[in-house]
């Protein structure tokens, strides 16, 4: 062998040795223990096949769970991107208290999740929440919100994107910043309003951010649970549980390895689609510069 | 001022508007505008208490070209982006055609811009880029189309109508600038260092190009500019620019012939002009003689190095330095008391370092200046 392959193997193997031994490796395992049915006791693993992916075809908390999770990505995904579009462009106007501003958007990405599932528990806390005691004032009732089907729901949807809003707002403002101020001065001389130089020079332009943007809004859409875990456990009834809570249950509270690894393989596959759709049929209609 | 163009024929049609047509152009379409006059008061421009523009006043006529010229920091961008109302003035007045525009929007102003940059729409292509104002205006498509193919016919740019401007070079990008300006058919342009990006030889190419078309169109022009070449070569009016206020607003050959003050001398001319400190008794410090201006104190003679000859007498100099360009020879020189003296000589003049030489210079070449002040003071 070569001595500049010798020298460029070992350069890489560091960081070989880190993604075989906790990426690649489990993966593979994973997708192998989706064949194999849950060993139990001193019985080894029996190899099943397919048989896992079709009971999972009837298992009714998959398809809650995978339903939850569709609501879950439909509503977060859209609110946090132009939630954060929206407060990018009113921090990166020349406003009184700007800097404070910003900061204000961007404390929740800095907070553990944790930490931000207790603070809002008690925000959703009946009778003497903050929802409750605002809508006290105003003569309205108590309500549980994440004790009641219908709520619980919307609730977690309200905690991922008050969560997510102020980190992507970061990359929108970064992408606002960089764009040349004279664009915005010769569009004022050609007589373009606000709105038409947003829609026909702004948006454009960011779409580059907006595709990474909604990349990463996908991917924690269906990565961000910690909310669950500490809020609801996925109740009431399966109301809040996400394909990933459900992995967790499945996994390391009923031992179920099998149907465990039977989900993450469906998981998996379900982001790989939305990736390939995203940089396939999104990524060839942005312009990059 | 029309003479000292000479690249066209000279009408005057309407109220008093006056156009110049560039001979080997199509005659101008009807109903095209032609310029309108800019007029200047007081304007005004404070950070703090930093004046960018301290109380400028001047007038551009209508179909005129004019240069606001001086170094960075001079306040002539400041004074352009005024005019455009991309910023507003802290004090004066700004008009238009005759209208007060002071208050008024950019795009109410009737002004057309070409920045430095170019900023176009890195996303649009060519044709979208030149017509992007109009659509912004809802002028009627068929309307945009006819401007378009005009400008498009009037810079060459056909072939590039699908391309976006990451695919165009520099020289192509400032044409679709130009386009945009042309398609707006404002009666004003303004330009702010719009050749600063080109290399020399098409800075060439494009200051004849924008001259034909600032004629042929007879639209009003303010032009940003540091470069002395650009201002002599184009303008019908030089305003130089310092410190935010006006240090001499005259055509070229004025400026050239006649500057107001030391710094116009200095900044006019390769090389500037050679400003010598004269003692009391008029010849220059610390020299015998010869004597170049009257027997008073403070005074600062200029002599352009071009009006300078080799001579049998006259100042006294040593050569410190020959350059040769090709057509002339810059010869460098230390005069009595160590002050450099600069001169232009024609052809190839062999000299050596340390010879010891002597200038003569017409009087009539001869400027003289207050040190004080650093105004003109009249040879009389």
């Amino acid at each position: 062998m070569r001595r500049e392959t010798v020298q460029g193997w070992l350069l890489i193997l560091p960081a070989l040795l880190l993604l075989v031994a906790f990426t690649h490796w489990p993966a593979a395992t994973t997708l192998l223990d989706s064949f194999y049915a849950t060993p139990k006791g001193s019985r080894p693993p029996r190899f099943v096949g397919l048989e896992n992916y079709l009971d999972l075809l009837d298992d009714p908390v998959f398809w809650i769970a995978l339903r939850n999770n569709a609501i879950y990505a439909l509503w977060t995904i859209p609110a946090s991107v132009i939630l954060a579009l929206v407060m990018a462009l009113a921090v990166n106007t020349a406003i009184p208290g700007r800097a404070l501003a910003r900061m204000a958007y961007f404390t929740p990405t800095m907070l553990p999740m944790i930490a931000v599932a207790n603070i809002w528990l008690f925000f959703f806390t009946p009778d003497y929440g903050l929802f409750d005691h605002v809508i006290g004032v105003f003569g309205g009732g108590r309500h549980n919100w994440l004790g009641d089907r219908d709520t619980a729901l919307p609730a977690m949807i309200v905690v991922a994107v008050w969560k997510e809003a102020g980190f992507f707002m970061i990359f929108y403002l970064a992408a606002l910043q960089a764009m040349p101020p004279d664009l915005k001065e010769c569009a004022a001389l050609e007589g373009s309003s606000r709105w038409n130089f947003f829609r026909r020079v702004t948006l454009p332009l960011l779409m580059p951010t907006t595709l990474f943007v909604l990349v990463n809004a996908v991917i924690n859409a269906f990565r961000l649970v910690d909310h669950v875990v500490v809020m609801t456990h996925g109740g009431p009834d399966n109301a809040t549980n996400l394909l990933l809570y459900y992995i967790y249950q499945a996994g390391f509270r009923f031992w179920d390895t099998a149907l465990a690894a039977t989900l993450t393989v469906v998981l998996l596959f379900l982001l790989g689609m939305l990736a390939w759709f995203q940089f396939g049929v999104l990524g060839k209609r942005v312009h990059y510069r | 001022m029309e003479l000292s163009h000479a690249i066209g024929l000279v009408q005057s049609y309407g109220t008093g508007r006056r156009t110049y047509r560039v001979t080997m152009m199509e005659p101008l379409p009807a109903g095209v505008p032609g310029g309108a006059a800019v007029r200047l008061h007081g304007v005004s421009r404070h950070w703090g208490s930093v004046a960018a523009l301290d109380g400028v006043s001047l007038e551009v006529k209508a179909g005129t070209f004019c240069v606001l010229l001086g170094p960075s920091g001079c306040g002539k961008t400041t004074c352009l982006r005024i005019v455009a109302g991309l910023e507003q003035a802290s004090g004066g007045v700004i008009e238009i055609g005759g209208r007060d525009v002071t208050a008024l929007p950019p795009a109410a102003r009737g002004v057309a811009m070409v920045f430095q940059s170019y900023a176009l729409f890195p996303h649009l292509n060519v044709a979208e880029n030149i017509v992007f104002g109009l659509k912004a205006r809802s002028v009627p498509k068929a309307d945009r189309a006819r401007r378009l193919d005009r400008a498009v016919e009037i810079l060459g740019i056909g072939h590039l109508l699908a391309r976006r401007p990451g695919q165009l070079s520099g020289g192509q990008q400032q044409r679709v600038a130009l386009g945009r300006a042309i398609v707006a058919e404002a009666p004003v342009c303004l330009m702010d260092e719009p050749l600063s990006n080109l290399d020399a030889q098409l800075r060439a190419d494009m200051r004849r190009e924008i001259l034909a078309l600032q004629r042929r169109l007879g639209i009003t022009m303010l032009y940003v500019t540091h470069d002395q070449t650009e201002a002599m070569g184009m303008a019908d009016q030089v305003v130089l620019l310092r410190d935010g206020h006006i240090e001499q607003d005259a055509p070229p050959a004025e400026v050239y012939a006649a500057p107001a003050t030391t710094f116009a001398a200095s900044f006019i001319g390769t090389p500037p002009m050679n400003l010598l400190k004269l003692s009391e008794s008029g010849v220059i410090d610390g020299s015998v003689g010869p004597v170049l201006g009257p027997a008073r104190a403070g005074l600062v003679a200029g002599i352009r190095p071009e009006a300078l000859r080799l001579a049998a007498t006259g100042i006294a100099a040593r050569v410190t330095h020959g350059e040769y360009l090709g057509a002339d020879t810059v010869v460098a020189c230390t005069v009595a008391d160590g002050q450099t003296l600069l001169a232009r000589l024609p052809g190839r003049v062999g000299l050596a370092d340390n010879a010891a030489v002597k200038f003569e210079f017409d009087r009539a070449d001869l400027h003289l200046f207050d040190a004080g002040t650093g105004r003109r003071v009249s040879t009389v």
